[in-house]
């Protein structure tokens, strides 16, 4: 749905965007991270057809971002970073105004906004000036804008910065429903553990270039080696010994517990709980948690010179 | 409605509905339209009530359609407020993003910003007018003729036009509101000579004047119009954040525009001077034609302003032209250096008119210097001095350098325009006119100035002989 092969931007002679490979399928969410200034609103930008691409090529549904610009914006929503209302307007007359530039009638508009407004709890705020409303309130409606034309692919700048948790929950479900329903997702954020949440596909971008995009758990895996397992049990028989597994290793120990590195464990945890729980009273069997931060920064730090990980 | 005109009309909507919303912008129509004529009407029946006294009752009739022409101009000016804000403002306020990231094309969204920046301080202006006419009538003071109202009303539409297209442009080339306010002094300042020239043709009562006025307004309106929309670009538009002025870069583009890839004169020579003047065959044409008719009009005008010599003045006229060549001695390097600059100045007025008008008021000093030459010659011809004794003794020697001269720097100043008001979305605004700038200058420095100096060297030690020979043999 969203492909980019070698996107380059540059201003000048300042190289903003370098080469950038992107393949997002429909039904995904791609998160994009990075630090300020990396390149992620230059990319943006680049796929809604605003900046011009200096070298490389986009293409959305097929439509290419340069030859097809009024077809891709058509079907884009873009939640951008300053969310820019009109703060003489109130919702209502807001969405209406998008929906028309999106060749919607005012009935169209308004059984498209009504739902949405109620979803994300703003349906008594349709009459109120947008001047008026908090800053939350402001992002939850931009981010209405940008599902008025119910759009087959979303990118989406920082869409829960500004919220509440109980908005942000509201928002991270409702970002989720549209994936279920295929839509194509971008979204850049700096909320590590929302990007966790929601991120099929991981691309940090660091000076401009990719330096890391594959599946989440594939990047975890890469970054931060093979899964953990801890299993803790009542006690153990002194004459218990370690089950020999191939691709099983004991990398931690103690009385009550023990930590095992597992290449396969789709392949070797059946094997492994069932050697296990024949000798030990076991109390449990789970897999340590491995964070997106620790990645993160494990490649912001390496600055991507493994390349694409497989 | 034509589809494609649907969303400029959306863009209108919202923003005339916003605009009123906004006190800042109504307040100021109100009082322009409601209490800014009635003032005019109280003014202008005190006037006449006064000139009356006098006798003067000429200057109470030009004041009234004046005041007209005043409270329809006062609303209009709220026209480049809002005309500067549209999208530097929006850009501002964060706003001009998500509606460039909708499907609207370049066009819809220009053209709507310009209507929705022309439409309300019209309205308002008309209202203005409308008031102050109705004044009139309770005050039974005559209306102006509808000839006259027609002219003012004309007047009033192009000025707003102008106006808007010049803030438009202003704003959506500018970096932000500030920068686009203190631009705003090279719109404020040529309207505000405008309205006292105006002012000067009413007083006049040379009325028809006027309709040139709105000639000239409404082309240069359209030419605005056309440049907003040539340079109007999304990214630039999104892009520009800096508002100090980067010398090293228009030094640089400059200096690249000028000099090329070129190493020596030679290749200069082969490779940019004579690319440009390939550019401009095109305006060469036009300045060909434009010299044409220069002289069609000077030798038109030979009708009204007809001087028959007599034998005294031939007489009169041979002992001056000797005292002229005895005091300006022919062989004096001061004399080169004279013609030299009065030609130079010449062109250099031609430059910055032309810089004012992309270019169309830079063939003004072209046209009148060869309406001259052809006022003179058809002069001669009816005092019985040939054409030709004019033509090869006064102006050929050294116009065989010099009208060439002319003609090529004319048609730098009118292609210099030309490239302003066409699309090019890979230069900005800025980087089309420094190297408009540096094609003229190419030509100057190459072709312009050797072929001046050379004519003058003609004019002041060839010329003179050639015409004394001539003319007095």
């Amino acid at each position: 749905m969203i492909e980019t092969l070698g996107l380059t931007k540059y201003f000048d002679s300042f190289l903003a965007v370098d080469h950038i490979n992107l393949h997002v399928p429909a039904g995904e969410i791609l998160v994009l991270l990075g630090p300020n200034g990396a390149g992620k609103t230059t990319t943006v930008r680049m796929l809604t057809s605003i900046l011009r691409p200096s070298e490389g090529t986009a293409r959305i549904a097929g439509f290419d971002v340069v030859t097809d610009a009024p077809k891709v914006r058509a079907m884009v929503g873009v939640l951008t970073e300053h969310h820019g209302l009109y703060g003489r307007m109130n919702a209502e007359e807001y969405l209406i105004f998008y929906g028309e530039l999106y060749g919607l009638t005012k009935k169209e508009s308004i059984s498209r906004f009504e739902p949405l407004m109620g979803q994300f709890g703003m349906a008594e705020y349709t009459k109120k000036r947008l001047g008026e409303y908090s800053k939350g309130m402001r992002q939850k409606l931009a981010l209405i804008r940008a599902m008025i034309n119910n759009p087959s692919v979303l990118l989406l700048d920082e869409p829960t910065s500004a919220m509440d948790p109980e908005s942000a929950i509201m928002v991270r479900n409702a970002i989720r429903e549209l994936r279920s329903n295929e839509r194509t997702i971008i979204l850049c954020t700096h909320n590590l553990s929302e990007a966790e949440e929601l991120a099929d596909q991981i691309a940090i971008i660091q000076h401009g270039k990719i330096i890391l995009n594959d599946y989440l758990n594939n990047i975890k895996r890469s970054l931060l080696g093979n899964p953990i397992y801890e299993v803790t049990f009542a006690n153990r028989p002194k004459d218990w010994k370690t089950p020999i597994i191939d691709g099983v290793k004991i990398i931690n120990q103690n009385e009550k517990s023990i930590q095992f590195e597992i290449k396969d464990p789709q392949k070797a945890n059946p094997i492994l709980i069932q050697s296990l729980a024949s000798d030990l009273p076991i109390l449990s069997f789970f897999e340590i948690q491995k964070k997106l931060e620790d990645a993160y920064l494990e490649a912001i730090n390496h600055n991507g010179d493994w390349g694409k990980l497989e | 409605m034509n589809k494609d005109l649907v969303p400029v009309f959306i863009i209108v909507k919202r923003e005339v509905k916003d605009q009123f919303r906004d006190w800042r912008i109504v307040f100021p129509v109100i009082g322009l339209t409601v209490f800014f004529p009635f003032l005019m009407n109280f003014t202008a029946s005190q006037m006449l009530a006064f000139v009356e006294r006098y006798g003067a009752s000429i200057i109470g009739e030009r004041l009234v359609p004046f005041l007209l022409m005043i409270v329809g101009f006062f609303p209009i000016t709220v026209s480049l407020v809002i005309a500067l804000d549209s999208f530097v403002g929006e850009k501002e306020r964060g706003s001009i993003e998500p509606l460039l990231n909708t499907p609207l094309k370049d066009w819809q969204l220009y053209v709507g910003k310009l209507l929705s920046s022309t439409v309300p301080p019209l309205v308002g202006s008309f209202l203005g007018m409308s008031v102050y006419c109705f004044g009139l009538i309770l005050s039974k003071v005559p209306l102006p003729e509808i000839s006259l109202v027609l002219q003012i009303i004309s007047l009033t539409v192009v000025q707003a036009i102008v106006m808007v297209s010049g803030g438009v442009v202003v704003s959506s080339q500018a970096t932000s509101v500030k920068a686009a306010n203190l631009l705003s002094s090279f719109i404020i300042i040529p309207m505000a000579l405008l309205i006292q020239g105006e002012s000067v043709v009413m007083f006049w009562g040379n009325f028809d004047t006027l309709w040139w006025v709105v000639f000239g307004l409404a082309i240069l309106a359209l030419l605005l119009i056309r440049v907003g929309l040539a340079h109007f670009n999304r990214e630039e538009l999104l892009g520009r954040e800096i508002d100090v002025l980067n010398f090293r870069w228009g030094w640089k583009t400059f200096s690249q525009a000028f000099t090329g890839s070129s190493h020596t004169i030679s290749e200069w020579y082969k490779n940019e001077v004579l690319q440009t003047i390939k550019k401009l065959r095109f305006s060469i044409v036009i300045t060909i034609v434009l010299v044409l008719i220069g002289i069609w009009i000077g030798t038109s005008l030979i009708k009204p302003f007809n001087f028959p010599f007599s034998t005294q003045n031939i007489g009169e006229m041979e002992s001056q032209i000797r005292e002229t060549f005895t005091v300006f001695s022919a062989g004096g390097i001061s004399s080169v250096f004279t013609i030299f600059w009065r030609n130079i100045r010449v062109l250099l007025l031609s430059f910055i008119l032309g810089i004012f008008s992309f270019g169309i008021l830079g063939t003004l000093p072209l046209i009148a210097s060869v309406g001259v030459v052809g006022y003179l010659m058809s002069l001669l011809q009816i005092n019985g001095i040939g054409t030709s004794v004019y033509l090869f003794g006064f102006i050929l020697p050294h116009g065989i350098f010099e009208i060439p001269a002319a003609i090529i720097a004319t048609a730098a100043v009118l292609y210099g325009g030309a490239v302003l008001t066409t699309p090019n979305s890979k230069l900005t605004i800025g980087e089309v006119s420094l190297q408009a700038l540096a094609d003229w200058c190419k030509l100057m420095v190459g072709v312009v100035i050797p072929l001046l100096l050379l004519a003058a060297v003609v004019e002041a030690w060839i010329t003179p002989k050639i015409a004394m020979s001539l003319l007095f043999s």
